[in-house]
């Protein structure tokens, strides 16, 4: 019976403790940076685009909500001809931003997304590209890659060593 | 004494109940969030003051759905009676001199018949919705206010015996020298619990038991009818509110403010009190709720008249 009491008395002094709620629209909620939340494409620090079109995003995805398509420009860089997210499907696994082998597809800290129609939640290529270069600022994937483009051929790349001439003995 | 404008009163009291009854909704979910630390409904209109509006559109705008397998005429009548037997409880009910819809001499007793009648709904409710939840819900709660009832009459006795009267405004009156919270603390304390079943407030809240029964006698019930059962339990709260503030704590007698203000201040309090009981009290089992009934509360009640009885016949008689 005491009990009862002291508890009525103990609930009553909530009336004086601060109130846990946050109220979210005026008081924004903490995200983490590494938060998992709308996708974005980023690009190298001289501008180009990071995506090679390698289909690996699409293919890790597990809700299938990645569609693009690989195309090449005149210099033989790949890019994406379209790259789509529909984002009702997506799941924000993060398993597209593992398998890019470029950095190009990554995560951000925002999920401030809703829509009124589901169909306003497919974001196109113009909307996921950022002018920036995201979670890895130096990186700049052609300039690491072995492959031949426009302006740089093979053995030009960073830390890469002329090929070898296998028709030479000398090492 | 009854009021002048008998059609004043009658309306007045009607809207002001009313009104209370649906606010309450908006207080009592203010107070809950308080006292858990959260902060309720604070985003339609001033401190959330309208949710009680948007609350009563959605329930207008929802299909007022009866199941095929109830017993329809018993279905709809149901949740009528709970809100007639409570309002006509409001009319004995002595707000301040002059705001009385009638003047009973007999007013206790009205108001005591008023809330056993109010289990009807409870049971008809239960028993039409062809449910067995429901059903449960109204077994309990014909077995729960059956027991409540009888020592709730008997916790009243002694404020009647020492007043000498059944009429709320002699019973107000009489307490011109000392509230009867003084002389009859257990018969209040006992009276807080039993009022507490009569309006199956958290705490006994049995019949509807929502980890339970789902809702108990409710759950088939959707639209305004649920809403007429929502209302019908806050106009219960009011209710025995103002009966604590008349029976025990002098109804609107107070230095001061107007009589009105005191009366309205008081009931208020045990609005609040009831609202702190849901917020901190777990709900019994239903043979420990039994128990108490029958093993504590009526020898208590009947020991309090007893003695009660024993002081007046000795010292006032």
């Amino acid at each position: 019976m005491f009990s009862l009491v002291r508890t009525l008395w103990d609930v009553f002094l909530h009336s004086f403790k601060p109130r846990v709620t946050r109220q979210y629209p005026e008081q924004p909620a903490y995200v983490p940076p590494r938060w998992r939340g709308r996708i974005i494409l980023s690009r190298d620090p001289d501008g180009g685009e990071r995506c090679v079109g390698c289909y690996l995003c699409a293919i890790a995805c597990p809700v299938d909500c990645i569609a693009l398509q690989a195309t090449e420009d005149a210099t033989g860089r790949r890019y994406p001809e379209f790259f789509r997210i529909n984002f009702s499907r997506c799941i924000f696994c993060g398993y597209c931003e593992d398998a890019c082998p470029t950095y190009a597809i990554q995560l951000t800290p925002d999920f401030e997304m809703s829509e009124y129609k589901r169909q306003n939640m497919v974001y196109e290529k113009e909307d996921l590209l950022i002018n920036g270069t995201g979670k890895y600022p130096g990186y700049n994937f052609w300039r690491v890659a072995g492959v031949k483009i426009g302006g740089k051929d093979k053995g030009q790349a960073e830390r890469e060593e002329p090929p070898t001439d296998l028709r030479q003995l000398m090492p | 004494m009854t009021s002048p404008y008998p059609f004043a009163a009658i309306f007045g009291i009607l809207i002001v109940a009313l009104t209370i009854a649906s606010g309450l909704i908006w207080i009592e979910r203010r107070l809950l969030a308080l006292w858990q630390d959260r902060y309720g409904p604070n985003r339609v209109g001033p401190f959330g003051l309208l949710q009680v509006l948007a609350d009563t559109i959605k329930l207008l705008a929802k299909e007022d759905w009866i199941p095929p397998f109830a017993d329809k005429p018993v279905f709809i009548i149901a949740p009528a009676i709970i809100m007639i037997t409570v309002l006509m409880s409001f009319a004995v009910i002595p707000i301040a001199p002059g705001i009385i819809i009638s003047d009973l001499n007999i007013a206790l007793l009205f108001f005591l018949a008023m809330s056993s009648l109010g289990v009807y709904s409870i049971v008809l409710a239960g028993w039409s919705s062809d449910n067995k939840y429901s059903l449960l819900g109204g077994v309990r709660a014909a077995a729960q206010m059956l027991s409540y009832e009888v020592f709730m009459g008997l916790s009243l006795m002694g404020v009647v015996l020492l007043s000498g009267s059944f009429d709320l405004v002699d019973i107000v009156h009489a307490q011109r020298k000392i509230w009867f919270i003084i002389p009859q603390f257990l018969g209040f304390v006992l009276f807080l619990i039993a009022g507490l079943a009569e309006t199956r407030r958290l705490p006994f809240d049995l019949p509807e038991a929502e980890s339970e029964l789902v809702a108990g006698f409710h759950s088939e019930y959707s639209g305004m009818k649920f809403g007429m059962f929502f209302v019908g339990e806050y106009l219960g709260v009011t209710l025995i509110s103002a009966m604590i503030t008349i029976l025990f704590f002098g109804g609107w007698m107070g230095p001061v403010l107007p009589p009105i203000v005191w009366f309205l201040l008081k009931m208020f309090f045990f609005i609040g009190v009831f609202i702190l009981m849901r917020a901190s009290l777990p709900r019994p089992r239903f043979d420990q709720l039994m128990a108490w009934a029958w093993k504590l509360m009526l020898p208590l009640a009947l020991a309090n008249l007893l003695v009660t009885g024993a002081v007046v016949l000795a010292f006032f008689h």
